[in-house]
């Protein structure tokens, strides 16, 4: 089985959705892991979940990323076969760490978004998406203030020559423009990985479109594309 | 002791939607004459170090905690 350790940071509220999605839903071994533990090597994967880590003051993730834990994820990324996922306010804390690039501003429209969106999978051969068809149409739930993604030109052009490039909002037939971007997101980008690929943010929240009775089952393609993708190693 | 003053704004060429807005209200109010507002974060530390390396300091805190470069730049005074 493989083994996920789910960061808790103050202010944490997807925490629990995680650990569930993980370990009773997709039936692998989790643990929650405070934000004070230095050890973190024995988990495969580590999941940086949704909330407002430290009330989102300063900006979101901006304290998190001091947290004791993220010195250990920091040694964590540049393990083989170790894996990184940032959901929601954990992409942001990704961001800020400078394990991805970016940042992220107010969504454009200033309000705080929670409802279902549609998500292009726009490359398929990662860790996270390996079970999903290129281009294939994924309906998942987002819900946050701050998630319009921005980075420089020369960034952006070497996430899309490097194909790290996720996910991208997009409407239900698959159309991308500026009508189908819910945050005013650069390039509709809604979820992005480093170079290396073991180290994903995705604004979106998987682990609450797990079953059917939630609205939506797409989320469990993200973790089984995961679980799958460590297996191969393990 | 020393005060400093910090203020921490977007980039030029970075879209502030909050700044849009309040733009977009004081037209509404008949304030045709502004060109463009920007909105920032002012931040007052008060500190016992008044040395040489005071601004050094600040730099560091700024660039590591209170400005994210990807987005934002600042300036700041010492009393």
């Amino acid at each position: 089985m493989v083994k996920f350790g789910v960061v808790v940071f103050p202010g944490s509220n997807c925490d629990k959705d995680c650990l569930w999605a993980v370990k009773d839903v997709s039936g692998q071994k989790a643990e929650f892991v405070w934000h004070e533990s230095k050890d973190i090597m024995k988990y495969d994967v580590i999941i940086l979940p949704g909330g407002f880590s430290y009330g989102d003051y300063l900006r979101t993730g901006a304290i998190a990323r001091f947290s004791r834990v993220m010195d250990a994820v920091q040694k964590f990324a540049v393990k083989k076969n170790k894996m990184i996922v940032g959901i929601c306010n954990g992409f942001q804390i990704l961001l800020e760490a400078g394990l991805l690039p970016g940042a992220m501003l107010v969504n454009r429209d200033l309000k705080f978004i929670s409802k279902f969106i549609h998500l292009s999978v726009e490359n398929n051969a990662t860790a996270y998406t390996n079970k999903c068809e290129k281009g294939q149409i994924l309906r998942v739930p987002i819900a946050h203030g701050e998630g319009n993604y921005f980075c420089d030109e020369k960034t952006l052009n070497s996430l899309i020559e490097n194909d790290q490039v996720v996910f991208r909002y997009c409407d239900e037939h698959g159309k991308i423009n500026e009508e189908t971007n819910p945050n005013g997101s650069l390039y509709n980008i809604a979820g992005i990985m480093n170079k290396k690929g073991n180290v994903m943010g995705m604004m979106p929240h998987p682990e609450r479109a797990m079953t059917k009775e939630l609205g939506s089952t797409d989320g469990n393609l993200v973790f089984r594309s995961i679980v799958d993708h460590v297996k191969k190693y393990l | 002791m020393a005060k400093v003053k910090i203020y921490v704004t977007l980039k030029d060429g970075v879209l502030d939607p909050q700044g849009k807005t309040v733009q977009f209200a004081l037209d509404k109010m008949g304030y045709k004459n502004i060109d463009s507002v920007r909105m920032g974060k002012y931040i007052e530390i008060d500190t016992k170090n008044d040395g040489k390396d005071l601004k050094k300091q600040i730099d560091e805190i700024c660039d590591k905690l209170l400005a994210n470069p990807n987005i934002e730049k600042y300036s700041f005074t010492i009393e």
